[in-house]
C-alpha cells in the first residue's frame, strides 16, 4: 500500500493543474456570457438547403 | 392561418396585407423592408434558423443617429483598442431567438469596415468592433437599425464592469472551495474504510494531513469571507449569519488540527471543507442573480433618449448626445421629444406634459418667453430652445441630488436569517460549554471531542442556503411576471404590511387623457371629430378618440389655435357655419355665447377636477367635454384586495389636489392619507414622517417621486417612469397598474414564508445532529451525511415554493 505515499501528491498535483486551468478560464471572462454561445454553436453551420440534398 | 413572412404573425384583414415584388404576404410595410435587407444581403438563411418562432416586430427607428459620430458620444462609450480599432457596446431592442444572434452577428458581412459584432443574447448587448476609416458608428448603426434591431448606446458600462469582475472573483472562489471540498471528501473516505475495517496508523496520520492541507487552505481562501462577516459582526456587535458559521468553520479546523497531532480521536476535515462550498454556491446563485437585475435595470436606461438636436455653427440642427450641451446652446424640439435642460422658448408654441417632473396630469401651455425645464415633453409643435442650465443645476439635476441624500438616510434592514444568528450563536456557545462541563467529569478527551462534534454538526449550513434560495426562486419568478427586484432583501421588507402612498398618475390611473364627461348633441359627433383631427394635443386626441369617426361632415378652412382650440367652417343646408372646439378661454375670445345649462355642468366638471373643453357652432355653445385622466379599469378591486392583506393604502400626488380628491373619493380612501399638490420635497417629507410608525412602501414613477422612492422602506418604480426614478427605486414593474404591486405584496409574502420554513427545518436538523454530538454518538460519517441531506432538503422546499403567481 505504499504506493498511496506517491500516488496521493501525484494526484493532488493533478487537480491543482485543473484548478489554475481553471481559474484561468475565469479570469480571462470564460464565464462572462453563460447563454450565448450554447445558442451560437447551434448556428455556425449553413443549413443544407433542398438543392443541395438533391445533388447528393 | 396565413402569416407574415418575417414576423410570423397572423396577417391582417385581406385589404391591408402588404404584399412585395415576388408576392409575398406581410403584415406591414416595416416587415417587408427588414426581409428586402435580409434578402438583399443573402442573409435569408434567417427565416430557416429560426424555425417555427415568432419573429420581432421590427421597431425600426429610422434615424439617421448622427449623435453616434460626435465627439462628446465616443469619449462616453467608445473603447480604442491596440490595433486602432474602436468597440463600442450598444444596447439593441427586439433580440428573442437564436436566429437573432446569427444575424446581428452577420453585421461584417453587411457593413464592411465592421471587423466584429458578438451578441451577449442574455443581456441583448451588442459589442461591435470597426475600423474607423473605413466605417463611421452612425452608418453601422443605421445597418442594425435596418434589420430591425435598434440600437442605442449600452449605458451604466463602468459599474457593469465593476460587476463582471465581482463575478469573476466569486467563479474562481466558488471552484476552489469546488475543488477542495471534493478533493478533501475523496481522501476522507479512504480514512472512512480506515474507521471500518483499520488502518495502519502512518497511513490515517498522512491521509489526515493531507486532509488538513485541503481543509486549511479552504478555510483561510475562499472560506476567508466568512471569517471577516465574523470579524466584523464581533466588530459592530450585530448579529450577522457569518458568525456560527465561522465558529463551526474555527473549530472544525483547529480541533482536527490537534487530533491529527496528537494523532487520536476524530476530524471533520471533509465537513469543513463541503461546508465551505454549499454556502459559497448559495451565496452565488443570489448574487448572481442580484448582478443581473441590476444589468437589465441599467440597460433600461439605454432606451431614454439622451440626445438633443443642437444649432451647429453653419445654421443646421444635428443630433448630439446631450450632455455636449452647454448654456447659451440653441436646441430643436419636435414633438414628443423630451427636455435635455432648461432653458426659454426663443421660437414657436406649444404643450408641455409636465408629468414625470411634477405629476400634473394637464398638459401646460407653453410660448416664447417662457420657461422649459428638463425631463419634461414636448408634446404638440416644433420649438426652438435656448439653453440656460445644464446637468446638475437643472431643476432635474437638483431632483436627482435630492435622490442620493435620501437614499443615504435609509435604514438597512436587519434579515430574517441574520436575526436568528446572534441567538443562534449564543445558543451554540452555551450547548458547547455545557457539553464540555458535562463530559469533563467522566472522561476530559471526550469532552472534547464532543463539544468540537457540536459545533461542526451545529454549523447552520442549510440555514445559510435557506434565505439565498428561496429569495433567487423568488426573484426568477418576479421576473418572469414583469417584476423586477433589485436585492433579496426587498422582498423580506415587503412581506410585513404597512402603508402604500401610491402616485396618482400612472399607477391608479391610465396617465392620459379621457373623455369622462360629455354633455351635448350626438348628431355633432361627425364634425368635433373631424375638426380635432387636426390637432396633436393630448385633449384633442382623447375627444377624437371618443368622437369615433368624420362620418361626412364637411369641413373647410380648419385651424388650430396652439393651446387654445381649432376653429372651422362646416357645410350646413344653409350654407357654412364657423365651428369650434377649446378651452374656455378660446370661447371668451370669440364671444360664443354659453347657456346657463353648460356653464352649470362646466362648473361641476371643475369642482370634480377635470377639465372642461367646450363645443360650438355659430355663436352658441353646442356640447361640454369633461376630460380628465380615468382610472385603471382594476384600480378599485386591487385596493380592496391590497387592504384584505393588511395594507393601508394613501396617495401622494403632485397633481392638482381636487383632481387627487376626485379619485381618492371613487376609490374611497381615507382622507387623512391622501394628499395633493404635493412638490418632491413634500413627497419625501411625507414618506419620512410616515416611516416613525412603520414600514412604507412608495409607488410612484416620475422624477418628483424619486426621492420618495429612494427614502421610503421600499420604492416600486412603475413601467414608463423617468430614468431617475428606477434609479431610485428597489423594485421596477414593467406593467403599469395595481395588478403588478398587489402581485408584489403577495409574493413577498409568500418568499418570507418559504424562507421562514426553510429556517425551521435547517434547526430542526442541527438539533438533531447537536444532539447526536453532545451525547457522544455522532461520528464524521454521521456528521457528512447529515449535512448534505438538510441542505438539500431545504434546497427542495425552496424550488417547489409557490412564490409570486399570477393574481
Amino acid at each position: 500500500m505504499n504506493i498511496v505515499f506517491i500516488v496521493l501528491p501525484f494526484a493532488l498535483l493533478i487537480a491543482g493543474g485543473v484548478l489554475a486551468a481553471f481559474l484561468w478560464a475565469a479570469r480571462s471572462g470564460q464565464f462572462d456570457d453563460m447563454e450565448t454561445p450554447g445558442r451560437r454553436m447551434l448556428l455556425d453551420d449553413v443549413p443544407i438547403k433542398k438543392e443541395d440534398k438533391e445533388l447528393e | 392561418m396565413a402569416t407574415c413572412i418575417h414576423c410570423s404573425l397572423p396577417l391582417p384583414a385581406a385589404s391591408e396585407v402588404i404584399f412585395n415584388e415576388d408576392g409575398r404576404a406581410f403584415c406591414c410595410t416595416g416587415c417587408r423592408s427588414v426581409f428586402a435587407v435580409i434578402h438583399g444581403a443573402g442573409l435569408e438563411d434567417f427565416y430557416a434558423l429560426r424555425g417555427s418562432e415568432q419573429g420581432a416586430v421590427p421597431k425600426r427607428s429610422g434615424r439617421a443617429f448622427e449623435e453616434f459620430d460626435d465627439e462628446e458620444f465616443h469619449r462616453l462609450y467608445v473603447r480604442i483598442g491596440a490595433d486602432g480599432f474602436l468597440t463600442v457596446e450598444l444596447y439593441v431592442e427586439g433580440v428573442h431567438c437564436n436566429a437573432c444572434i446569427w444575424l446581428v452577428e452577420k453585421l461584417p458581412g453587411l457593413a464592411p469596415g465592421v471587423r466584429e459584432a458578438r451578441l451577449d443574447f442574455g443581456r441583448s448587448v451588442c459589442a461591435v468592433t470597426w475600423d474607423p476609416t473605413r466605417i463611421g458608428l452612425s452608418q453601422i448603426a443605421r445597418h442594425l437599425d435596418l434589420l430591425g434591431y435598434s440600437p442605442h448606446p449600452a449605458r451604466g458600462g463602468k459599474s457593469r464592469e465593476l460587476r463582471r469582475g465581482e463575478e469573476r472573483k466569486e467563479i474562481m472562489r466558488l471552484g476552489v472551495a469546488a475543488a477542495l471540498a471534493m478533493n478533501a471528501m475523496l481522501i476522507a473516505f479512504a480514512l472512512y474504510g480506515g474507521i471500518l475495517s483499520g488502518m495502519e496508523d502512518n497511513m490515517r496520520d498522512t491521509f489526515r494531513t493531507y486532509s488538513f492541507g485541503m481543509a486549511a487552505l479552504a478555510v483561510f481562501w475562499p472560506g476567508r469571507t466568512f471569517l471577516r462577516g465574523a470579524v466584523a459582526s464581533l466588530r459592530t456587535r450585530t448579529a450577522h449569519m457569518d458568525l456560527p458559521i465561522a465558529m463551526g468553520l474555527l473549530a472544525g479546523l483547529l480541533g482536527g488540527a490537534y487530533n491529527t497531532f496528537v494523532g487520536r480521536g476524530e476530524v471533520y476535515f471533509e465537513s469543513v471543507a463541503f461546508l465551505i462550498f454549499l454556502l459559497l454556491f448559495g451565496r452565488f446563485l443570489q448574487n448572481r442573480q442580484q448582478r443581473a437585475a441590476r444589468d437589465s435595470l441599467e440597460l433600461l436606461h439605454s432606451l431614454t433618449p439622451s440626445r438633443a438636436r443642437r444649432l451647429d455653427a453653419e445654421g443646421e440642427f444635428r443630433e448630439v448626445p446631450a450632455s455636449a450641451l452647454l448654456p447659451g446652446d440653441r436646441i430643436e424640439l419636435r414633438a414628443l421629444d423630451s427636455v435635455p435642460a432648461d432653458g426659454r422658448i426663443v421660437e414657436g408654441e406649444s404643450a408641455l406634459d409636465r408629468k414625470l417632473l411634477s405629476g400634473e396630469s394637464r398638459p401646460v401651455r407653453a410660448i416664447v418667453g417662457d420657461e422649459v425645464l428638463a425631463g419634461t415633453v414636448n408634446l404638440q409643435s416644433r420649438l426652438v430652445v435656448e439653453i440656460e442650465t445644464v446637468g446638475e443645476a437643472t431643476r432635474l439635476g437638483q431632483l436627482l441630488s435630492l435622490v442620493e441624500s435620501a437614499a443615504g438616510r435609509a435604514a438597512p434592514l436587519v434579515r430574517v436569517a441574520d436575526r436568528m444568528a446572534g441567538l443562534f450563536t449564543l445558543l451554540l456557545v452555551f450547548l458547547s460549554v455545557g457539553t464540555l462541563w458535562y463530559w469533563w467529569a467522566i472522561d476530559p478527551a471526550a469532552a472534547v471531542e464532543n463539544s468540537v462534534a457540536l459545533l461542526i454538526v451545529a454549523c447552520p449550513c442549510a440555514l445559510g442556503l435557506a434565505t439565498p434560495l428561496a429569495i433567487v426562486v423568488a426573484v426568477g419568478r418576479a421576473a418572469r411576471l414583469g417584476i423586477l427586484v433589485q436585492g433579496g432583501e426587498v422582498l423580506e421588507r415587503l412581506a410585513k404590511p404597512g402603508l402604500v402612498y401610491l402616485d396618482k398618475t400612472g399607477t391608479l390611473t391610465r396617465g392620459e387623457m379621457s373623455v369622462v364627461e360629455w354633455m351635448g348633441d350626438d348628431r355633432d359627433r361627425g364634425w368635433i371629430h373631424g375638426l380635432e383631427a387636426i390637432s396633436s394635443h393630448p385633449l384633442a386626441c382623447a375627444i377624437e378618440a371618443w368622437a369615433g369617426e368624420t362620418r361626412g361632415a364637411q369641413l373647410s378652412s380648419v385651424k388650430e389655435y396652439i393651446g387654445l382650440g381649432v376653429e372651422g367652417e362646416l357645410r350646413t343646408s344653409m350654407g357654412f357655419e364657423v365651428v369650434r372646439i377649446g378651452s374656455l378661454a378660446f370661447m371668451d375670445a370669440n364671444q360664443v355665447e354659453i347657456s346657463p345649462a353648460l356653464s352649470d355642468r362646466i362648473a361641476k366638471l371643475l369642482a370634480r377636477g377635470l377639465s372642461p373643453v367646450v363645443a360650438s357652432k355659430g355663436s352658441t355653445a353646442v356640447s361640454v367635454f369633461g376630460l380628465g385622466d380615468a382610472l385603471q379599469k382594476d384600480a378599485k378591486a386591487m385596493i380592496d384586495e391590497l387592504r384584505l392583506g393588511g395594507w393601508r393604502v394613501g396617495i401622494l400626488s403632485g397633481d392638482h389636489p381636487e383632481v387627487v380628491a376626485s379619485v381618492a373619493r371613487e376609490l374611497g380612501l381615507e382622507s387623512e392619507l391622501v394628499f395633493g399638490g404635493v412638490s418632491p420635497e413634500g413627497k419625501l417629507q411625507a414618506v419620512e414622517s410616515a416611516m416613525k410608525f412603520g414600514p412604507v412602501v412608495m409607488v410612484g414613477d416620475g422624477v418628483n417621486d424619486a426621492a420618495a422612492l429612494a427614502a421610503a422602506t421600499t420604492g416600486v418604480a412603475v413601467e414608463g417612469g423617468a430614468e431617475a426614478s428606477l434609479a431610485a427605486a428597489d423594485v421596477y414593474l414593467s406593467e403599469g397598474g395595481l395588478r403588478q404591486v398587489a402581485r408584489l405584496l403577495d409574493g413577498s409574502r409568500r418568499t418570507l414564508l418559504t424562507i421562514k420554513r426553510g429556517i425551521l427545518i435547517s434547526l430542526l436538523y442541527n438539533g438533531v445532529a447537536a444532539w447526536l454530538a453532545m451525547t457522544g454518538r455522532i461520528d464524521p460519517i454521521l456528521a457528512a451525511v447529515l449535512m448534505p441531506v438538510s441542505s438539500l432538503t431545504v434546497v427542495s422546499l425552496a424550488y417547489r415554493a409557490r412564490t409570486f403567481r399570477a393574481l
